[in-house]
């Protein structure tokens, strides 16, 4: 029997549809069908400024929208061969961080929902409010912050800022354990998840999954820590590897990974470094507003950035980070004009979502829901 | 970090581990190469595309064992027209680099690389879904992204960005 388990559906998370040919409970074959969310981001980029690419990428992965922005922004600057200075690069780091335990929040809420833990789903979006909180203190925006701008940052972070982070960071741990003992010991949890879509560490390389979907089956590796960008390398922090390549194993990488980035948070704001947020170079990143109203020549260079952009240098960049889903990559090919050649985004729930076949074939109908569950799939990702 | 010239010379490049294992296969693969912002770029020729990647795959000091990317860029009007390009990382060396294939405009198809790594599946389906490429031997080629009667391939330069409806 084919069924159609369709693009509208609670536990799809966004508009996938996924066919499935069914005998009884067992699936026989399984095919996602997407394009449901496909906007045209990757055509819309090319005609636009440089700067004004910047709140589109905010909007492809929509649940951890400023490690897009750093993504691009990344790309950007090594096309330009910017010197970001050390105050920027080290609140990129905290609020990329803050954006994974946000990002991971809403995956262990909907997952645990999805198999049957209703009340997680509450708990975990308790402390989201305080992350969106912080995000709008900082930028004005709860969730498509565009805050990282190319050459810096948006805004100097306001007064109250850090000691609010510090609260946050304080109490989080023990959140976190709220959350371990309603699920990794509860034995419900474990037959729901131990030993269901499991995937070999071959396969998983093979298929081009990144990320937690690539650590829970046992291949240390990850971009932070093996390719580091921004500031990365000044931190110390765990890389949490499983072996058995289930849903149990995945669950708990991204459970360890909570408790590793508030880690990173308390390092960021322990050695926050003094100075500019901005780069300096004045015919790329726009001036000081107070400058631009009493100076004619930040005046003239704001006017200039605004409507007439800046030249990239010809050439073309790949920069990946980690992202919450895996390696989210961004290929940037310009050609010496203010609006970028091509920008391609290499998705990291596209490659992942290619393992589904591979988890989900000869097992049960139920745990298709906890598979994709797992691979904590972003639609705006997949689709752009 | 100051941007420094791009070295587009290959007999300067040719000592990098992977130009200098695909030099010793078949000088005739490599049409060219590129450094630039720390970044190794490898123009192949379309003919050896698959055995290219096998080799580099397979290779023991710097196995690339991971597809990281596949797409394609159109320099519309001028000919090549198409240039697929993939981006391999390997996992064990932690290395980057990139292989470009140049294609022409009319009827512009490659072998797929689907056998060699799996991941491209998806990858191979949305360059031929906005560009329209075909990829000999790919498994299952259809629209991925666009609807399946969609006429026309979005993303080429000639393709306007408000679309025809």
């Amino acid at each position: 029997m084919i069924l159609n388990m369709g693009p509208q559906h609670p536990s799809t998370h966004g508009v996938l549809r996924v066919i499935l040919e069914i005998d009884g409970e067992n699936v026989v074959r399984i095919m996602p069908d997407i394009g449901y969310l496909h906007t045209g981001i990757e055509k819309t980029c090319e005609a636009k400024f440089y700067q004004q690419v910047v709140p589109l990428t905010d909007r492809i992965d929509y649940l951890c929208p400023l490690t897009n922005n750093l993504c691009y922004v990344l790309a950007v600057e090594k096309l330009l061969g910017l010197e970001i200075p050390p105050k920027a690069q080290w609140m990129r780091v905290l609020l990329n961080e803050l954006t994974r335990i946000n990002s991971h929040l809403v995956w262990l809420g909907t997952h645990a929902m999805d198999i049957g833990a209703l009340t997680v789903f509450l708990y975990c979006f308790r402390e989201r409010e305080d992350i969106l909180r912080l995000f709008e203190a900082v930028s004005g925006q709860r969730m498509m912050t565009s805050y990282f701008r190319i050459g810096g940052l948006a805004l100097e972070p306001p007064l109250g800022f850090f000691e609010q982070t510090r609260k946050f960071a304080d109490r989080f741990p023990g959140k976190v354990d709220e959350y371990e003992n309603l699920l990794t010991g509860n034995p419900i949890w474990m037959m729901r998840t131990k030993g269901v879509a499991k995937i070999t560490a071959e396969d998983a390389i093979a298929l081009g999954a990144s990320g937690p979907t690539l650590r829970g089956s046992g291949v240390d590796f990850d971009l932070r820590r093996d390719i580091p960008y921004s500031g990365y390398e000044n931190f110390k922090f765990k890389v949490p590897v499983s072996r058995e390549g289930d849903v149990f194993a995945r669950y708990m990488c991204r459970v360890q990974e909570l408790r590793e980035s508030i880690a990173i948070v308390q390092q960021a704001l322990d050695g926050m470094p003094e100075g500019p947020i901005k780069a300096d170079a004045p015919k790329i990143v726009l001036p000081d507003r107070e400058k631009m109203k009493t100076q004619m020549e930040a005046l003239i260079y704001h006017f200039k950035i605004i409507t007439e952009g800046f030249a990239v240098p010809e050439g073309e960049v790949y920069q990946a980070v980690e992202s919450p889903r895996g390696e989210m990559g961004y290929y940037v090919v310009s050609d010496g004009t203010p609006k970028p050649y091509r920008v391609h985004m290499r998705a990291a729930c596209l490659a992942n979502m290619q393992t589904l076949p591979k988890m989900c074939e000869g097992r049960l109908l139920a745990d298709v829901i906890a598979a994709i569950g797992s691979i904590d799939i972003v639609l705006g990702e997949i689709d752009r | 970090m100051p941007l420094t010239p791009a070295v587009t010379d290959l007999q300067q490049l040719k000592t990098h581990p992977a130009i200098a294992k695909l030099l010793a296969w078949n000088s005739a693969a490599v049409e060219g190469a590129k450094f630039d912002r720390d970044e190794t770029t490898i123009y192949i020729e379309r003919s050896w595309l698959r055995e290219a990647c096998v080799l580099l795959r397979d290779d023991p000091g710097c196995p690339f064992n991971f597809l990281s990317d596949v797409t394609c860029v159109d320099w519309f009007p001028s000919e090549p027209r198409f240039e697929v390009v993939y981006q391999l990382l390997s996992i064990p060396k932690k290395e980057r680099v990139r292989l470009k294939v140049r294609l022409e405009g009319t009827a512009p198809a490659i072998d797929t690389v689907t056998s060699v790594w799996p991941a491209a599946n998806y990858f191979e389906r949305e360059v031929f879904d906005l560009f329209g490429i075909r990829f000999t031997g790919h498994p299952y080629l259809r629209r991925l992204l666009m609807p399946e009667d969609w006429e026309g391939y979005p993303l080429r330069k000639d393709y306007p960005v408000e679309g025809y409806r």
